[in-house]
């Protein structure tokens, strides 16, 4: 609704058709539309033909100014962002990559202006085609108020977000296609473009293609094996809380909440030191009662990974219990009634009724836990900083993808290769989100898009 | 027959229950008894010491030895004033996407549905150049405007979601009676939209105040350092030495933390189960 208006915000306000003006021309030849729009190439001419001085003058000076600004930034920003810099004497290569990106960013804006100054030519000269009154400067200055509102409540947030978000985002998609790395490294070296080398190197190059499949393949693993079993155990645990009869059910869900309730990297940090080889309580108190302990959590890669699923759905099963427990509550009584009278076991109506219910209800968030899993950098790190350290490859036996970016980036400054990696990864989690997005509700409505 | 059953059934689900929060409440009551440990490190202790002491915490209270307060500190500030920043920032997007149709309004939608798909640290190598090209290394403000503008996109979807359901009429009649676009938002809008305000206040607040990686990346010097990365350093080095203070500095997060979060624990699942739901 109200989408074909976009000078107005609120249907019917403004936009009316003149009375005055009501003669319709009979034969429909003016074309003031095309000459505007012809005209408008440079900016403000076309509002000069449709005698609206005021608002051409603005559109010409804005641009004007807007050239003779910033003609030496458009001029440098890209002749930087085509050479990386020529002289490393001279040249930053990564300060010129970012002075690239604000120019490009100043471009768009710029075009965007440019853009409406075309399509408000061409609007009112369509006006006068239909022989309605051009609005006049009082009403304009209406529109501005109320149709500006919403981009003036926008600005502070959109600003934000273009140089904390967005630029950071087309940094690492450009870092990704230059050899950045130690050895080319400003001030003393230059930076330069390098095409989708990275990208072939990690599937060429032995050592990058083995570290990079292992690190995948655990990835999945990891993804997968913790997020399923935190979600089998919250829905398990919901069901069991559930039954009648269990007496102290409140502390005893509030019990199972609290895991959720103590930030994550407190626990983490916590486990660390349970599983501590030397002092840790699972070794030397738990196992040691079994007979066993000496288990090498920290440096066998086998038994960290054991270790780190485990730690995850400690840490991740609360928030499943708590949701489910919500839709449990909600599921009618007479179901289960019914199944009883059928003589249905309890498995039987667990598979049948509970369990289609509680995930239909929950699918989406479900999926979003794997999303989350699978770029968990707190666990990875702060368990064992992705460690144990594993022969024939340049990341750790527990690094995940992101964890890995983080020590190429921080300590190895293998700064190319990794945003290489950061762009596969950004495309395996933004093919996932879209793919759950499109079957959510909102996706489809016709209001949202 | 049908009652032996019925024992049997009650019977596992109490072994599963005791053994639930046998391994739910362990690693706690483990850190809190380490906490009172006499000793530095934990070897020769058990996890109900035989001295108990309180000197760990007067230790991370002691500004000459620790800096922990000062973590704490940092934590607290970086936390409120993101929060505060993304509200103001959320709340102003939210509505223009929710009550106006404008140019741009598609794309502006598309895009931050995109964008809150992508952690924010996925760019974390761009996140260090720049601050460190624009000399905000080091800074907290670098951090509240990285974790303000990461809370926009997701926020902005819930809070629309929201403000969608909120009737359109109300806004018609005061319109009617002469309130401006500013006033409806403040006046009206608003205080409808309290609940979810509440939602996004608890939202931008935790996250800030669990992150590790960005503050990690940006914050070099100690007295600097939010309480997860101060936490992190203090055992990273010689994790056994100083095991008993890190046990302290740990309790002395979870407690106020957990207690806040249980107390709003509805908040979380209602805004979570929304934004997973409605987008």
């Amino acid at each position: 609704m109200g989408e074909r208006q976009p000078k107005s915000n609120y249907e019917g306000k403004d936009h009316r058709p003149s009375k005055k003006n009501k003669k319709q021309d009979p034969h429909g030849t003016t074309n003031h539309r095309k000459i505007a729009l012809a005209l408008s190439i440079i900016p403000g001419f076309g509002q000069f033909y449709n005698k609206q001085w005021l608002k051409g003058s603005a559109f010409f000076i804005l641009m004007a100014s807007f050239f003779i600004a910033f003609s030496d930034l458009l001029q440098f920003g890209f002749w930087g962002l085509f050479t990386l810099g020529t002289d490393p004497n001279y040249d930053h290569s990564i300060v010129l990559l970012v002075e690239g990106i604000l120019t490009l960013i100043v471009t768009i804006l710029g075009l965007g202006v440019y853009a409406f100054n075309l399509r408000d030519a061409f609007k009112v000269g369509k006006q006068r085609d239909l022989n309605e009154a051009p609005n006049s400067v009082r009403q304009q200055y209406q529109n501005l108020v109320g149709g500006g509102f919403p981009y003036l409540m926008m600005t502070p947030g959109f600003l934000l977000l273009v140089f904390v978000v967005i630029f950071p985002i087309l940094f690492v998609v450009l870092l990704s296609f230059t050899n950045y790395d130690l050895y080319h490294s400003p001030p003393a070296n230059l930076v330069d473009w390098v095409g989708f080398q990275n990208f072939i190197e990690i599937f060429n190059i032995p050592i990058w293609r083995d570290t990079f499949f292992s690190v995948l393949a655990w990835t999945v693993i990891w993804t997968f094996g913790a997020t399923t079993l935190q979600i089998a155990l919250g829905i398990f645990l919901a069901v069991l809380m559930n039954q009648k009869g269990i007496i102290l059910q409140k502390t005893i869900r509030t019990i199972f909440i609290l895991p959720w309730a103590v930030p994550a990297f407190v626990s983490i940090l916590v486990f660390a030191g349970m599983f501590n080889e030397t002092f840790g309580t699972i070794n030397r108190d738990i196992l040691a009662a079994f007979g066993l302990g000496d288990i090498p959590w920290l440096t066998n890669p086998t038994y960290t990974k054991i270790a780190l699923i485990m730690i995850q759905t400690w840490l991740g099963f609360p928030f499943i219990f708590a949701m489910v427990t919500g839709v449990l509550q909600s599921i009618p009584n007479e179901l289960y009634e019914a199944a009883d009278v059928d003589g249905a076991s309890i498995f039987q109506k667990f598979r049948s009724i509970t369990l289609p219910l509680v995930l239909y209800a929950t699918a989406p968030i479900m999926i979003t836990q794997y999303t989350f899993n699978f770029n968990n950098f707190n666990v990875i790190f702060l368990f064992n900083g992705g460690g144990p350290a594993v022969p024939n490859q340049n990341a750790g036996g527990t690094d995940i993808l992101i964890s890995w970016i983080y020590n190429l980036t921080m300590t190895s400054a293998q700064y190319g290769k990794a945003a290489a990696i950061t762009m596969i990864l950004s495309l395996i989690v933004i093919t996932v989100a879209l793919w759950q997005f499109r079957r959510t509700k909102s996706f489809q409505e016709e209001d949202m898009m | 027959m049908k009652n032996n059953k019925r024992i049997l059934q009650l019977t596992f689900s109490y072994i599963v229950i005791l053994a639930m929060i046998t391994i739910i409440l362990y690693p706690i009551l483990w850190i809190v008894g380490s906490s009172f440990n006499p000793g530095n490190s934990l070897s020769g202790s058990s996890i109900i010491p035989e001295n108990a002491t309180l000197k760990h915490y007067k230790e991370l209270f002691d500004p000459a030895q620790s800096d922990y307060l000062i973590w704490y500190w940092n934590t607290i500030k970086i936390c409120v004033l993101t929060m505060l920043f993304s509200v103001a920032l959320v709340c102003m997007t939210a509505y223009s996407f929710s009550r106006f149709r404008f140019v741009g309004r598609k794309n502006g939608l598309m895009t931050f549905l995109i964008l809150q798909m992508i952690p924010n640290f996925a760019a974390l190598i761009a996140i260090y150049a720049l601050a460190n090209l624009t000399g905000l290394l080091d800074t907290h403000l670098a951090l509240i405007l990285v974790y303000t503008g990461g809370a926009i996109p997701m926020n902005t979807y819930l809070m629309k979601g929201y403000l969608d359901t909120i009737p359109k009429e109300l806004d018609e009649s005061a319109r009617m009676d002469g309130a401006g676009n500013f006033r409806i938002f403040w006046q009206i809008v608003m205080p409808l939209a309290k609940p979810m305000i509440a939602v996004i206040c608890l939202f931008t607040f935790i996250t800030p105040f669990t992150d590790f990686i960005l503050a990690r990346i940006l914050l070099r010097s100690e007295d600097k350092f939010t309480l997860a990365v101060g936490l992190y350093e203090m055992i990273a080095d010689q994790f056994g030495n100083e095991f008993t203070l890190f046990a302290a500095g740990s309790v002395l997060i979870a407690v106020p933390i957990s207690l806040l979060f249980l107390s709003l624990q509805k908040y979380f699942v209602t805004g979570l189960t929304a934004g997973g739901t409605k987008g």
